[in-house]
């Protein structure tokens, strides 16, 4: 034990940081600031040392080249020891961190804690979710299988919708005129370096802020922050109730953080590493890509947009968004912190959640795209076509062959692109439904041109005789009054 | 010499070193400058707008319409499958032929021919086109993406550029005159 009091002296004498450290560990809180509620800012911070662990451990024997990087993955998942592991780390840390900065910032929004003196505070942390955010894309990016190759695709036709600007954006992005070598390295160099340098100074910096400012009191409804007063509370509070941060406040910090290692850990045992799917070779057509969970609700908005609206969305939405984000601060810099008391900043959180939720919950099934293969791969229920007429079978058939199944659910299978069309007879009568199959309309194209006369009869012959079971079909109201004229 | 002489002898010198640095840095930030913009200012080489064949014209019947493939003639050692690129080849009748880039002119994902309902349909918002690449349904804003070709001795060639992206294309098609091909 002597020893090692030695050699910390022997260090003390020449770098004096001692005092300063002992200074930042103490540093006073206020009392209830030792809450459950304030351990999500901690347990970001963990998990980003440990993607960077995880990180640095993959790029041992990671390939960031476009045509080795998918078989590199697939040494790292079946040939080296425990691979798979680190990389089912990486990947589930990726998840936990983009969830603990949200959490975070949820509570921190829902504690005023971005009210004076803590609007730089609340501005860094912006900066430090944008670059979460980076960090979540970059890396679906280098996991270079399919989804990483279309969605480069998809980033890049977003990019081209920038006036002016968006093909020099799209050469810029990919590196070069397609999707390949260039475009991988280019993402490597921003995940690996670009990005986590930015990372590790804001980090910083929002951790200085932290220490310089206080951490945020607990909000109490009627407190109202003043900017006259604020600062002299503030040092009362802490100084006059207030306890010090080691060990007063760490101990839930160091207990949630380990929960959170350890859970992570859990999930890479337990499910594994994310992918790769199949080989980014832009040949494979037989593909449906989709982004990861946290891209889901915009691949769910980007569907549901009326195509009129689609660009500018796209470009103005987002502005839109990071400017009221970083101006909150500025316009509600004052006032009450509790959420008790600040309803349309709890609806907000609602709003956003619900929204992002049902988007993300919905792009689940994925409605608005046809199923590729429901029409060789999910059959007509029977009880359709028991007891029907040679004619309407065969316009069952005309429904399976023509891909009509990939977009209209029957039975509850197919697609959800079109209505399903369980009760269609009940809904349009039959002249109705030569024009929609010939016509198209709504969102259906027309198939005048690939249907003879003989399978469009087939066809609407079938389409009614789906009503249930004792519902009358749907008439045409004129022609009824018309054959009642009739003696 | 006085004090303050010295003072603002050094303050002097202090901003002439700013001032040397900075200029060291605009000539450092010139070639860096240059080389980050390479992809955008690329001297567009022939080999990157190359005339490609797909194959001899017996591979593509009339009537009907094919999955072709082509490498991409701006190729890098390390791009591997990436460089190989697919598109959809239409033989309308003779020699008069339709060639559609892969990518749906929603967000760039691959569609699908279907020949028996003579649609394309794309995997990823329900983008659907005709047979002659026409839009359908659903988000995209126009038809697919076509390729210039032409028929010469015997087989199918193809001009090649960019992958196509909505915007970038749109930007072509107004200056219809100028070289530069939609497509990859």
């Amino acid at each position: 034990m002597r020893l090692i009091q030695k050699i910390g002296d022997w260090f003390e004498e020449r770098l004096q940081l001692a005092p300063a450290i002992r200074e930042t560990m103490e540093h006073p809180v206020p009392r209830r600031t030792a809450s459950w509620a304030y351990v999500f800012g901690s347990a970001a911070l963990t998990v980003f040392i440990l993607q960077i662990v995880t990180g640095i451990l993959l790029a041992l024997l990671y390939v960031p080249s476009a045509g080795e990087a998918w078989n590199s993955l697939q040494v790292l998942n079946h040939q080296v020891a425990l691979g798979w592991f680190i990389r089912a780390l990486h990947g589930w840390g990726s998840n936990f961190m983009l969830a603990i900065v949200v959490i975070h910032m949820i509570q921190v929004f829902l504690f005023g804690a971005y009210k004076f003196p803590r609007e730089l505070t609340w501005v860094v942390g912006i900066l430090l979710l944008l670059f979460t955010l980076g960090m979540a894309f970059t890396g679906q990016v280098l996991r270079f299988d399919q989804d990483a190759y279309w969605g480069l695709g998809i980033g890049a036709s977003i990019s081209s919708r920038v006036p002016v600007l968006g093909p020099f954006i799209v050469n810029l992005l990919l590196g070069g005129p397609i999707i390949a070598s260039a475009t991988l390295s280019r993402f490597f160099a921003l995940h690996v370096f670009v990005i986590p340098g930015l990372l590790i100074a804001f980090v910083g910096l929002h951790l200085l802020l932290v220490l310089k400012l206080g951490i945020n009191e607990w909000p109490m409804p009627g407190r109202i922050v003043r900017r006259a007063t604020y600062l002299k509370e503030y040092h009362e509070l802490t100084h006059k109730d207030g306890i010090p941060f080691v060990p007063g406040a760490v101990s839930k910090d160091l207990f949630f953080s380990g929960s959170i290692l350890l859970a992570i850990a859990a999930c890479a045992l337990l499910l594994g590493p994310f992918g790769p799917s199949g080989q980014p070779d832009p040949t494979i057509i037989q593909t449906v890509p989709k982004p990861d969970y946290f891209f889901l609700w915009l691949y769910a908005v980007l569907s549901l947009l009326p195509p009129s609206m689609e660009t500018p969305a796209l470009l103005i939405g987002p502005v839109i968004a990071l400017g009221v984000l970083f101006a909150l601060p500025f316009f509600s810099g004052e006032g009450e912190k509790s959420w008790k008391r600040r309803p349309i900043a709890v609806l907000t959180i609602l709003l956003a959640a619900v929204s992002l939720g049902t988007f993300t919950h919905l792009s689940g099934y994925a409605p608005w795209s046809p199923v590729m293969d429901a029409w060789s791969g999910e059959p007509i229920p029977a009880q359709y076509l028991k007891g029907r007429t040679a004619l309407e079978r065969q316009g069952a058939l005309v429904f399976q062959v023509k891909q009509c199944h990939n977009c209209h659910a029957l039975g509850g299978a197919g697609g959800d692109r079109g209505p399903e069309l369980d009760r269609i007879a009940v809904e349009l009568t039959p002249d109705q439904l030569v024009r929609q199959v010939i016509q198209g309309g709504g969102n259906m194209p027309a198939y005048g041109k690939n249907l003879s006369p003989a399978e469009t009869t087939a066809l609407v012959a079938f389409l009614e005789t789906l009503r249930p079971a004792g519902s009358a079909p749907a008439r045409d109201a004129s022609r009824a009054a018309e054959s009642a004229k009739q003696p | 010499m006085s004090q303050s002489d010295d003072v603002s002898r050094r303050g002097m010198l202090g901003k002439l070193g700013l001032l040397f640095n900075g200029a060291v840095g605009l000539i450092l930030a010139v070639p860096i400058v240059r080389y980050l913009l390479s992809p955008v200012i690329h001297e567009r080489s022939a080999a990157a707008e190359a005339w490609l064949s797909l194959g001899s014209l017996a591979q593509f019947p009339e009537g009907q319409t094919r999955l072709a493939t082509y490498r991409h003639p701006q190729v890098n050692p390390s791009d591997g499958e990436t460089a190989n690129i697919p598109c959809w080849v239409r033989r309308v009748d003779g020699e008069k032929f339709q060639v559609f880039a892969i990518n749906c002119a929603h967000l760039g994902c691959p569609v699908r021919w279907f020949p028996q309902s003579g649609l394309f349909m794309c995997p990823c918002h329900g983008g659907v086109y005709y047979s002659d690449g026409a839009r359908a349904s659903g988000p995209p804003e126009r038809g697919l993406f076509e390729y210039k070709y032409r028929v010469e001795q015997g087989n199918l060639l193809i001009e090649t550029g960019e992958m196509p992206t909505p915007g970038a294309t749109a930007a072509s098609l107004i200056n219809i005159s100028s070289k530069k091909t939609p497509c990859a």
